[in-house]
C-alpha cells in the first residue's frame, strides 16, 4: 500500500530520521493502516462540503493593541542553545 | 467517614461548614498519593510544599471570612499536557521533559481563581496520542482495579488518580475519547464538553479541531462543579464559543422529565464483549425505569468514524508537532555528535564517489531537526506524524484529508438527524473492559479500533459523558457513554446524576484501596 | 531606446509589512529596531499550547488595499497553514491564505517610465499572512551558526502578486514606486525596503521572436535578494541580458528546465544561482483549525471604501487639471503625502496662482522641511500666511529676493508677513518716489540711456545698482521696468 521509498520521502518531509528497521516497520504498519483508511472510498461524498471546524463561528478578532512581551531572559529560558540575545542553530545553508 | 469516601461536593460542604480544614484535605490527598501512587503511577510530579502552602492560605482566608472561589480547598490533579507556569509541562515526552512554560493555560488560571489546589501533573500517552497511557516516555500508569491492566488513555493518570481516591477531581483532555475511555476503564465519571465550551489556550495541541479539556471525578455532580469553573468564552481562543456558562453545579441535580434515549444497533452488536453488552443493556433499562423513552436511532456513517478520525487527527497533529524541532525550546540532539556523524557520512560518500548521494546528504540543520525529532519522540507519535504528513502531501490530500473532512460532515449530519428524535444517545464507551498492559502496544490498528465508540463525538464537536455502569466478571469497570447535541452538557449531567442516584457503580472502590488501607 | 531583440516579461511578488501597532496574532509590538528577542511572547514564539487570534486592523488594511487596487474582495475568506521547516518559523508552519484569499484580481495604473502615458499592471491576488523571524549568519571558532531573532515573527504581511504584465526593469521600478505611494497614502505600510517593510521577488523571462512571427519563451527565473527599488531595476536588467545570452548558448525554452532561483549580489552587480529555501516545496496546505473564517458584508465594504480618502492617482490628476501643473510638479507634490498636498492646494487656492504656489512649495517650503527635518504639519508658516506673501510678490510689492528674505524670517521667528517685513525694515518705496528716482538716474547717466536706445537693454543693470545704493528698498525689477519705460517714452 505504501512503498519504502515513499516512507523515506515522507520521513524527510516530516523531519524524522528512521533507522532501516524503523523504516521497514513503518512501511508495514502504515501500509496496514492506510489499507484500513481506504474504507472511506465506500462513502459517496459528491456535493458534500468538507467540515474543517467543529464550531460554526466567523469573524473572531482581537483589537490592535500592544500588550507586554516576555522579557528576553524568559523568552530564551527554554532555548537548547543560545547566546545573550538569540537562539542559535547550525547555519541555515551551511556545510558541516 | 474517611475522607476517601467523600466526593468533591461533600468535601466542599464540610470545608464551608468548617468541619474540616483545607490542610487536612491536602494532607489526606498526599497520604493517598504516597500510599498508592508507587503502584499506580498516576502522577509525573507532585507539588507537595506548594499544595500545603496554598491550603494554609485558604484556611487563613476562610477564617477571616473572606470570599473564596468555588473549589476552595479541593485538591485537583491536572494532565501534564496543560501548561502550568513555572512548572515543567512535559506531555510525557522526552521532547518536553525540561520544558517550563512561562504562562498558565486559561483553565489553570480559572482553577487558581477558584482557589482549587493543584496537587500535581498526571501521566498521559505521549502528546495525548494513545489509548492506554503506555506510550508515555516518562512513566508507567496502571489500572487501580488491576495493576496488570491499562488505565486507558490518553488521560490515564487523571482517571487513575481519581479512581484510587488520591484526589477528588482531575482535569484531562479528550481528542477521540481520551477522557471518557480511561474514565470508563477506571470506573470514574469523565466528561468531554462541546467543542469550544472550554478554552484550549494552554492545552498542548494534538488535533486542534478535536481537542477539548474536561473534568474527571467520582460523580456527575462533581463533574458539573468542575466544568462550571473550567468552561467559558476565552478571547485568547478564537474557537471558544461566546455562549455564557450554564449553572451546571445547580442544574445537575434537577431530574429530567420526558427524556428520550437513543441507541444504535451497530454499537450493541458484534465486537462488543458480552459483559459490556449486558451492562449497557441493564443501564438502558435503568433509564427506562426512571421514565425515559428508549428508541433506536441510526448513525449510518458510524463505521467510518475511526478512519475519518485518524486521518484528520494525524494530519492536524503532524502540523501541530512540527514546532518540536529543537530550535526554540525542548529537546535538541547532541550537536557535536550529530556533526561528527554527518562529517563521517560525507567522508564515506566522497570516498565512494557517490556524488548524487553527496548532494542529497542532509545539511547540518536538517540533520539536527531529524535527529532531534527521532530521539525526542516515541514510536506512536512518529507513526502519527508520518501518517498525517502523508495524508496532507501533494497527490494524497484529496484522497485522504479532504475526503475525511467530507465524511466528517456526513457523520455530523447523522447526529443532527438522530437528535431530532432523542435527547441523548447511549452506548458502550469501549468494546471491552481494560485489557492487559502490553497486549495491544504492537498493533497500532487494533489500538485505534478500540476508539470506535468515542471518536464520532469529537468529529461532530458534541458533548459526551462516561459513567460507571457495571463490572465485568473479573471485576473490571464498564462505562456507559451518553452523547448529546452541542451545548447540552446540562442534559448529560442531569441524566448521569439521575442514573447515579439509583445505582452505586460509581461508589465502588478498587480493591487496592482496601488491601493497602491508609490510616485516616 | 535601442531596439531589443526580445520582450521582457516580469511578474512581481511583493510583501509589505502592515502598519498595525501589534502583530497579527498576538499583542507584541511591531516597532522596528528593537533589540533581538525583546518583542516576543509565547504565541509568536510558537510555544506548546498557544493559539492565534486575528488582528482586526490587519484585515481592515488588507481590504482597504484591495479596494484601492480595484480588486474583488472575498465575501468569505479563510486561513490556511503552509507547512515547512525553517528556524525563523517557530511553529513549523506559516499561517497564510491559500485558496480563498481576501482579494482577487485588480490592477494598478503605473506612469510609464518613458512618459508614454499609463500602463495597467494587473494584480492576481492580495492576501494576508504572518512574517517569519530573522536569521543572521555567525562564524565563531570555526563553526557556522545561524542566530535567530523572533521579533519579526508574527508581523502582519500583505502579499501582492502581479500578473506578468511588466515589460521592463524600469517599469518594475515604476510599479514599486507607485505601489509604495499608494500604500503610504492608505497608511497601510511604510514600504521601506531598507527597514524590510517591503520585500520583492521577481519572476522574469523573455519572449524571443522567431522568424515565423511567433515567439519562444525562455525558462522563468525567480530573482531574490534585491534590497532597493534601484537594485530591482539593475537586477532585472542584468538578468534579462543574461537570459538572452543563455538562450543563445543553450536554446532552453520554458519547460525544458525546472524553475531557477537566483539571488542578486549587490556588490558584484550580478545574479547567482541560489539553493531554494525549502528542500521540497510540498507545503501540505490545509485549513487553519485554530482560526475561524472572515466574512465581509457590503455595508462593511462601503464603510471601508469611504475611509480610503483621495488616492494619489486621482490627486495627481486633480492637480494637473485644476492648477495646470505638469507631470513633474504634480509628482513632487503628491509624493510628499496628503498633508503636503492639502497645504499646496490651500496655498494655490488662496493666492490664486497654481504655478507660483507649486514653485514655492517645491523649492522653498520643501527645502526648509528637509533642512530642518520637519514634516509639513510642523512647518510654522500656514498656507494662508504664505499665500499672503506670494500675493505681495505677484503684486510687485516684493521682489523674489526680498520675498525669500521675508520667508526666511517668517520661518525662523514664526512671524506673519507684515511682522517680518517690518522687522527686516523692508520699506515699500512709493511709486512716485520711484519714478522720480529713475528720472534722476536717467538724467545723470546719459551714456547708459544712449546704449539702451541703441538696443543694449542690458546696460540698464548699472542703473539698478545705483538705484539700490541710493535707496536699498527699491524693487530692482521695478527700477528696470520704469527706466526702460521712461527711455522708450523719450524715443517716441
Amino acid at each position: 500500500m505504501i512503498s519504502l521509498a515513499e516512507i523515506e520521502k515522507v520521513a524527510v518531509l516530516a523531519r524524522l530520521l528512521l533507522t532501516p528497521a524503523e523504516s521497514q516497520q513503518m512501511t508495514e504498519q502504515l501500509g496496514k493502516i492506510l489499507e484500513y483508511m481506504s474504507l472511506l472510498n465506500e462513502v459517496n461524498t459528491e456535493n458534500v462540503e468538507p467540515l474543517a471546524h467543529a464550531v460554526e463561528l466567523t469573524n473572531v478578532f482581537r483589537e490592535d493593541r500592544v500588550t507586554p512581551s516576555l522579557d528576553r531572559e524568559m523568552a530564551l529560558a527554554n532555548a537548547p542553545h543560545r547566546d545573550e540575545e538569540c537562539y542559535r542553530v547550525p547555519a541555515v545553508l551551511g556545510e558541516v | 467517614m474517611s475522607l476517601s469516601e467523600l466526593t468533591a461536593s461533600q468535601l466542599l460542604q464540610q470545608l464551608r461548614e468548617g468541619r474540616i480544614k483545607a490542610v487536612e484535605v491536602v494532607a489526606h490527598s498526599l497520604r493517598q498519593i504516597d500510599q498508592y501512587d508507587p503502584t499506580v503511577g498516576a502522577f509525573l510530579r507532585v507539588n507537595r510544599d506548594h499544595a500545603f502552602a496554598q491550603a494554609e492560605e485558604i484556611d487563613r482566608r476562610r477564617s477571616r471570612g473572606e470570599k473564596l472561589g468555588k473549589l476552595a480547598g479541593l485538591p485537583v490533579a491536572v494532565k501534564d499536557n496543560i501548561c502550568t507556569q513555572g512548572e515543567p509541562t512535559t506531555c510525557a515526552s522526552r521532547m518536553l521533559k525540561r520544558f517550563v512554560p512561562p504562562y498558565d493555560a486559561t483553565v489553570i488560571a480559572k482553577l487558581k481563581a477558584a482557589d482549587a489546589i493543584i496537587v500535581g501533573k498526571t501521566n498521559l500517552d505521549e502528546f495525548a496520542m494513545g489509548g492506554s497511557t503506555e506510550t508515555s516516555a516518562l512513566g508507567r500508569t496502571c489500572n487501580p482495579w488491576d495493576v496488570t491492566r491499562i488505565p486507558g488513555g490518553s488521560s490515564g493518570g487523571a482517571a487513575a488518580c481519581v479512581a484510587a481516591r488520591m484526589v477528588p477531581l482531575s482535569v484531562g483532555s479528550d481528542t477521540g475519547g481520551s477522557i471518557r475511555q480511561p474514565a470508563a476503564l477506571c470506573g470514574v465519571t469523565g466528561l468531554k464538553p462541546t467543542y469550544g465550551r472550554v478554552s484550549r489556550f494552554g492545552l498542548v495541541a494534538f488535533a486542534s479541531s478535536l481537542d477539548q479539556i474536561g473534568p474527571l471525578a467520582q460523580t456527575a455532580e462533581d463533574c458539573a462543579l468542575l466544568l462550571e469553573v473550567l468552561a467559558g468564552h476565552d478571547p485568547k481562543d478564537a474557537t471558544s464559543i461566546p455562549q455564557p456558562v450554564p449553572p451546571f453545579s445547580e442544574t445537575v441535580r434537577q431530574p429530567l422529565e420526558g427524556l428520550r434515549v437513543g441507541w444504535v444497533r451497530e454499537h450493541l452488536g458484534e465486537g462488543v464483549s458480552p459483559s459490556v453488552l449486558a451492562a449497557i443493556q441493564e443501564a438502558i433499562k435503568v433509564f427506562q425505569s426512571l421514565g425515559a423513552k428508549v428508541e433506536e436511532v441510526e448513525l449510518p456513517h458510524a463505521r467510518y468514524a475511526v478512519a475519518t478520525y485518524y486521518i484528520i487527527a494525524c494530519s492536524e497533529a503532524s502540523s501541530n508537532l512540527a514546532r518540536y524541532d529543537g530550535v526554540h525550546y525542548g529537546y535538541r540532539t547532541d550537536e557535536k555528535a550529530m556533526l561528527a556523524e554527518l562529517a563521517e557520512e560525507r567522508r564515506v560518500l566522497q570516498q565512494q564517489g557517490k556524488s548524487e548521494a553527496l548532494e542529497d546528504l542532509d545539511t547540518a540543520l536538517v540533520r539536527m531537526y531529524r535527529k532531534t525529532r527521532a530521539e525526542g519522540f516515541g514510536a506512536e507519535v512518529k507513526r502519527r506524524i508520518m501518517l498525517g504528513t502523508y495524508a496532507l502531501s501533494a497527490g494524497y490530500y484529496d484522497a485522504y484529508y479532504l475526503k475525511a473532512l467530507k465524511v466528517r460532515r456526513l457523520i455530523r449530519q447523522d447526529y443532527d438527524k438522530a437528535f431530532q428524535k432523542v435527547h441523548v444517545i447511549v452506548g458502550p464507551v469501549t468494546p471491552t473492559p481494560a485489557f492487559a498492559l502490553g497486549e495491544k502496544i504492537n498493533d497500532p490498528l487494533a489500538m485505534y479500533l478500540f476508539d470506535l465508540f468515542t471518536v464520532g463525538t469529537n468529529l461532530a464537536g458534541l458533548p459526551a459523558i462516561s459513567i460507571p455502569c457495571g463490572f465485568s466478571e473479573d471485576g473490571m469497570p464498564i462505562g456507559l457513554h451518553l452523547q448529546a447535541p452541542p451545548l447540552e452538557e446540562e442534559t448529560l449531567l442531569r441524566a448521569a446524576h439521575m442514573f447515579q442516584q439509583v445505582t452505586d457503580w460509581h461508589r465502588r472502590r478498587p480493591p487496592l484501596l482496601d488491601r493497602q488501607a491508609v490510616a485516616t | 531606446m535601442a531596439e531589443q531583440p526580445y520582450t521582457i516579461v516580469i511578474g512581481l511578488e511583493v510583501h509589505v509589512q502592515l502598519l498595525t501597532e501589534s502583530k497579527l496574532f498576538c499583542g507584541c509590538s511591531t516597532k522596528f529596531g528593537a533589540p533581538p528577542n525583546t518583542q516576543t511572547c509565547p504565541i509568536c514564539i510558537g510555544m506548546p499550547g498557544v493559539l492565534p487570534v486575528m488582528n482586526r486592523r490587519a484585515v481592515e488594511l488588507a481590504v482597504k488595499t484591495g479596494l484601492a487596487l480595484n480588486c474583488e474582495i472575498a465575501r468569505f475568506s479563510k486561513w490556511d497553514r503552509k507547512n515547512y521547516y525553517y528556524p525563523d518559523l517557530p511553529k513549523g508552519f506559516q499561517i497564510s491564505q491559500y485558496d480563498l484569499p481576501i482579494c482577487r484580481g485588480g490592477y494598478l495604473d503605473v506612469p510609464s517610465p518613458n512618459r508614454e502615458g499609463m500602463r495597467r499592471i494587473r494584480i492576481i491576488r492580495v492576501h494576508l499572512e504572518e512574517d517569519a523571524g530573522k536569521s543572521m549568519h555567525d562564524e565563531k571558532a570555526g563553526r557556522a551558526d545561524s542566530r535567530i531573532d523572533l521579533n519579526r515573527a508574527g508581523t502582519p504581511l500583505l502579499e501582492i502578486v502581479t500578473q506578468p504584465d511588466i515589460r521592463s526593469p524600469a517599469e518594475a521600478k515604476a510599479f514599486l514606486t507607485e505601489l509604495k505611494l499608494l500604500l503610504n497614502y492608505l497608511e497601510v505600510s511604510d514600504c521601506n525596503m531598507q527597514e524590510g517593510s517591503l520585500r520583492v521577488d521577481a519572476n522574469i523571462n523573455l519572449h524571443i521572436p522567431t522568424e515565423d512571427g511567433q515567439y519562444v519563451a525562455t525558462p522563468i527565473v525567480e530573482v531574490k535578494n534585491m534590497n532597493s527599488f534601484r537594485a530591482v531595476e539593475r537586477a532585472l536588467t542584468y538578468e534579462a541580458q543574461r537570459q538572452y545570452e543563455a538562450f543563445l548558448e543553450t536554446g532552453h525554452r520554458l519547460g525544458d528546465v525546472p524553475k531557477q532561483t537566483r539571488g542578486w549580489d549587490e556588490d558584484a552587480q550580478l545574479t547567482r544561482p541560489q539553493r531554494s529555501k525549502e528542500e521540497s516545496s510540498d507545503y501540505r496546505y490545509f485549513p487553519e483549525p485554530d482560526l475561524v473564517p472572515v466574512t465581509v458584508t457590503d455595508a462593511e465594504l462601503e464603510a471601508l471604501r469611504q475611509q480610503l480618502g483621495e488616492l494619489p492617482a486621482d490627486i495627481r490628476r486633480r492637480l494637473q487639471e485644476t492648477y495646470h501643473l505638469n507631470d513633474y510638479d504634480s509628482d513632487v507634490i503628491v509624493n510628499q503625502g496628503r498633508a503636503f498636498v492639502d497645504y499646496f492646494c490651500q496655498l494655490a487656492d488662496t493666492c490664486g496662482d497654481g504655478k507660483m504656489a507649486a514653485n514655492w512649495a517645491q523649492q522653498d517650503v520643501l527645502r526648509t522641511l528637509n533642512e530642518r527635518d520637519w514634516t509639513i504639519t510642523q512647518f510654522p508658516i500656514s498656507a494662508a500666511e504664505l499665500a499672503r506673501l506670494l500675493c505681495r510678490v505677484k503684486s510687485g510689492e516684493l521682489d523674489t529676493a526680498k520675498a525669500r528674505m521675508v520667508f526666511g524670517h517668517m520661518v525662523d521667528h514664526q512671524a506673519t508677513v507684515d511682522e517680518a517685513i517690518q522687522s527686516l525694515g523692508i520699506v515699500q518705496v512709493d511709486e512716485t518716489e520711484l519714478r522720480q528716482l529713475c528720472a534722476e538716474l536717467l538724467a545723470s547717466n546719459p551714456k547708459v540711456v544712449a546704449e539702451v536706445k541703441s538696443g543694449k537693454d542690458k546696460a540698464i543693470g548699472s542703473l539698478v545698482g545705483q538705484a539700490k545704493k541710493r535707496n536699498p528698498h527699491v524693487n530692482p525689477a521695478r527700477v528696470k521696468e520704469i527706466c526702460l519705460e521712461l527711455i522708450r517714452q523719450e524715443t517716441t
